[in-house]
């Protein structure tokens, strides 16, 4: 182990201003209050704060066609809205709750806030690239939203040729917007790869990072290497669509397949830039909260990085009815199930973690036992819709919806709150009303299963998902998912108003959770250049609560 | 931020960034960024390469009779001049750790005449198919080739040659920057030498693309 301080290379000195005065440090939030201080800030909190204000505000976007979907299915035949109406509505929940919300929410907010933290840096290896994958961001939204307010499109957020290329809605500029995010997507992912190969401090070597380090790590290389073929395929799509580049143009021998092939390249893999950074949070939260290290360390960060392995070879089991060959679909589904496999030995370690742990049962351990409840029963039925004779019945149908909607949602948005919830005292030194928290926590999950367990039965009876209108036998089974919906919503607006309020007149804390995550290491809210005084080092683990050899009696004289 | 921390000494080093633990920290990040980046590139074409490789099993006949209509000729040039640019980039890193400025000025302004002299040749290629009608999708009106897949073979032509030259283009503004640099501020030397390097590296991969896209393109 390095002793304390002997690293200095020439020129290591930590910022010349924060040596010897031990003054008033202020907080990354206090350093510079005008409104240029923020909007050309290259400090990694502040951008993931900035970040985060975006990102809500489209989850609300996303949310409020989710509602609008719901609403309209509670008859069987037309309820608020046409037809192609409801096209366009549906296509944009998934536009904007996938590319604006899902990819960046964990890993641009809290990736952003947290890495440099975890790993003792002082900011990211490039902070301007950093910023500028903000503004990036920003103008493929804009792009997106414009084309959205110009007409929207209708062709569902997979795009599939021959149809998106034909027909008459805006798909141009959506396309050309989501192309434009994935450059944010790639800048974000770069960034964090050299960070954790560079910048981490002494005593941090690669099996002490933080567990959420090794999902964002396992995250990036997937952002940086299946990213870039989505960006060309949406251009050629775009291409085709404006100038008939002819590209996938079955007329004159262009073929539909192959873009499904390249569209699931990228899009499967980017289900795990979803659910991986929500692993991450997770075995950072399940460790915090049961007071115990973290059970099979190794396991569980080998198994992100398997996870983004494996998932860049299972795309094809999005494509099982579209008439690729039966020795491929017969691969691809061994090797979907290749992913259930790392996720199990995910979900072993947290329960081994769990297990006789002096578990504190706060909100964020709250949203654990749903994740793991949601992860589980969305990973099994995706062994199921994996398993080629059993997706031909359920291709295409709410059973799918549903399942993709316990990962996306059930896991992905559990991590997101657990993570809001965890890392608010982090972020802005105050807390939360606990009681608040965990109602709201209870609505969110009762009310997340009451929307998709009725969508499991509805698609297993036949339910093809994307229609407009169904038979009356299937209407109960809809205002369920409908209700559901709307407890689901309650629970967001409660989330909203207390954290608002906590915001404002929440109670000064430090560590609420006294936790021995590196990131609570220094104040909270950290100051500009995370710590004062010179470079911290990192003797024991993360999460090192218990010396396993003293728990276990070996080592009497220490 | 970035507040700027001069490493003391006769020779003047870039500037270090804060929060980097050292010079060489900075340089190996900056490098790191580069090649992960040049990864994203490669699977950029990658991309379309799947499509090449797609259309080319299913139209086989129609990939080789296009492919002779190409003009074997231009396109080996092309591939000289842009082999031997990478050289003269090659080149520029050399002298830019050996601190003569000069030279990497000359050797980029070379790489940069010889970039320009391939998106000229390229310029006449297009502007002959252009003419005969050899173009993508429903854009095709040329006699000579009816194969059904023909048009196709042109879609992807055109999709890889433009975006390569595209990379061209943003290649040859990277050069350009560095180029300025050293003969404005000639400040490249043995400890200062990552932007010509990192425009090198970028450069090459420009290269790279165009040996993959040449035999996949005109020698069918």
């Amino acid at each position: 182990m390095t002793p304390s301080s002997s690293i200095a290379a020439p020129g290591a000195v930590p910022g010349h201003e924060a040596h010897d005065d031990h003054g008033h440090h202020p907080s990354y939030l206090t350093d510079g209050t005008t409104v240029k201080s923020w909007l050309l800030t290259v400090d990694h909190k502040r951008i993931g704060i900035m970040y985060m204000v975006w990102v809500l505000l489209f989850f609300l976007v996303g949310g409020i066609f989710a509602l609008l979907i719901r609403i309209e299915l509670l008859t069987p035949g037309p309820t608020i809205m046409d037809a192609m109406t409801y096209n366009r509505v549906f296509t944009l929940h998934g536009v904007v709750m996938i590319f604006l919300f899902m990819i960046p929410a964990i890993p641009s907010i809290f990736g952003n806030f947290l890495l440099p933290l975890m790993l003792g840096a002082k900011d990211v290896a490039f902070p301007r690239l950093n910023l500028l994958s903000l503004y990036v961001y920003l103008a493929g939204a804009g792009f997106a939203l414009w084309g959205m307010l110009n007409g929207g499109l209708d062709t569902g957020w997979t795009f599939y040729t021959p149809y998106s290329a034909h027909t008459t809605t805006t798909v141009a500029p959506v396309l050309f917007g989501a192309f434009i995010i994935g450059f944010s997507s790639i800048l974000t992912g770069m960034n964090f790869i050299v960070t954790t190969h560079t910048m981490r401090a002494p005593g941090i070597t690669w099996f002490k990072m933080p567990l959420m380090v090794w999902a964002l790590y396992a995250t990036s290389c997937i952002q940086v290497l299946a990213t870039p073929v989505i960006g060309l395929l949406l251009l050629l799509v775009t291409a085709e669509n404006l100038f008939s580049l002819g590209m996938f143009d079955v007329a004159r021998g262009g073929d539909p397949v192959l873009f499904q092939h390249l569209f699931w390249f990228y899009s499967h893999p980017a289900v795990y830039i979803m659910v991986l950074p929500a692993f991450g949070v997770m075995s950072e939260i399940v460790s915090a909260f049961s007071r115990k290290n973290i059970f099979g360390y190794r396991a569980v960060a080998y198994s992100s990085l398997g996870i983004a392995f494996v998932g860049f070879f299972a795309w094809g089991h999005h494509m099982f009815v579209s008439g690729q060959s039966t020795f491929n679909a017969g691969v691809f589904g061994v090797l979907t199930m290749l992913v259930g496999v790392f996720t199990a030995i995910k979900v072993f370690n947290w329960v081994g973690t769990v297990y006789k742990g002096a578990v504190e049962f706060s909100t964020p351990f709250a949203y654990f036992c749903g994740f793991l409840f949601f992860t589980v029963f969305g990973g099994m039925t995706g062994i199921a819709v994996g398993t080629v004779s059993l997706d031909v019945p359920w291709h295409d149908t709410y059973f799918v919806v549903a399942h993709f909607h316990f990962i996306m949602v059930g896991a992905t948005i559990m991590a997101f709150l657990a993570a809001l919830h965890y890392w608010f005292p982090k972020m802005f030194g105050k807390m939360y009303h606990e009681g608040w928290g965990l109602v709201s926590a209870a609505f969110i999950i009762l009310g997340f299963n009451a929307t998709f367990i009725p969508q499991f039965l509805v698609g297993n009876a036949g339910m093809p998902r994307r229609y407009y209108e169904y038979p009356e036998r299937f209407q109960a089974l809809n205002v369920a998912s409908t209700a559901g919906a709307s407890l689901l919503a309650f629970g967001f607006i409660i989330i909203a108003v207390y954290l608002t309020y906590a915001l404002i007149y929440g109670e000064r804390v430090d560590n609420p959770w006294h936790s021995k995550g590196y990131e609570w290491l220094t104040m909270s809210p950290p100051p500009t250049h995370n710590f004062i005084g010179p470079q911290p080092t990192y003797p024991e683990e993360p999460h090192f609560y218990v010396d396993p050899k003293k728990a276990e009696g070996e080592v009497s004289d220490v | 931020m970035s507040s700027a921390h001069v490493t003391p000494g006769s020779v003047p080093g870039p500037k270090l960034a804060a929060h980097f633990a050292s010079l060489e920290v900075q340089k190996h990040a900056a490098r790191l960024g580069m090649w992960l980046f040049l990864a994203t590139e490669i699977l950029l074409f990658a991309g379309l390469f799947a499509c090449y490789a797609a259309y080319r099993f299913l139209f086989p006949e129609a990939w080789a009779a296009s492919s002779r209509s190409l003009d074997l000729t231009m396109g080996t040039i092309n591939t000289v001049v842009l082999i031997t640019s990478s050289f003269t980039a090659a080149m520029a890193v050399h002298y830019a750790k050996e601190g003569k400025n000069a030279m990497v000025g000359h050797m980029n302004v070379l790489t940069l005449l010889m970039a320009v002299g391939f998106l000229v040749i390229k310029f006449f290629e297009y502007k002959h198919k252009f003419h005969i009608g050899t173009l993508p999708g429903r854009y095709y009106f040329y006699e000579g080739i009816q194969l059904p897949g023909a048009p196709l073979y042109f879609t992807v032509y055109f999709a890889s040659t433009a975006l390569h030259a595209l990379h061209v283009v943003i290649g040859m503004t990277v050069l350009a920057f560095a180029t300025v640099r050293a003969y404005r501020v000639g400040d490249f030397n043995a400890n200062n030498y990552t932007q010509v390097e990192l425009g090198s590296m970028y450069w090459h991969l420009v290269d790279l693309v165009w040996i993959f896209l040449f035999p996949m393109l005109y020698l069918v």
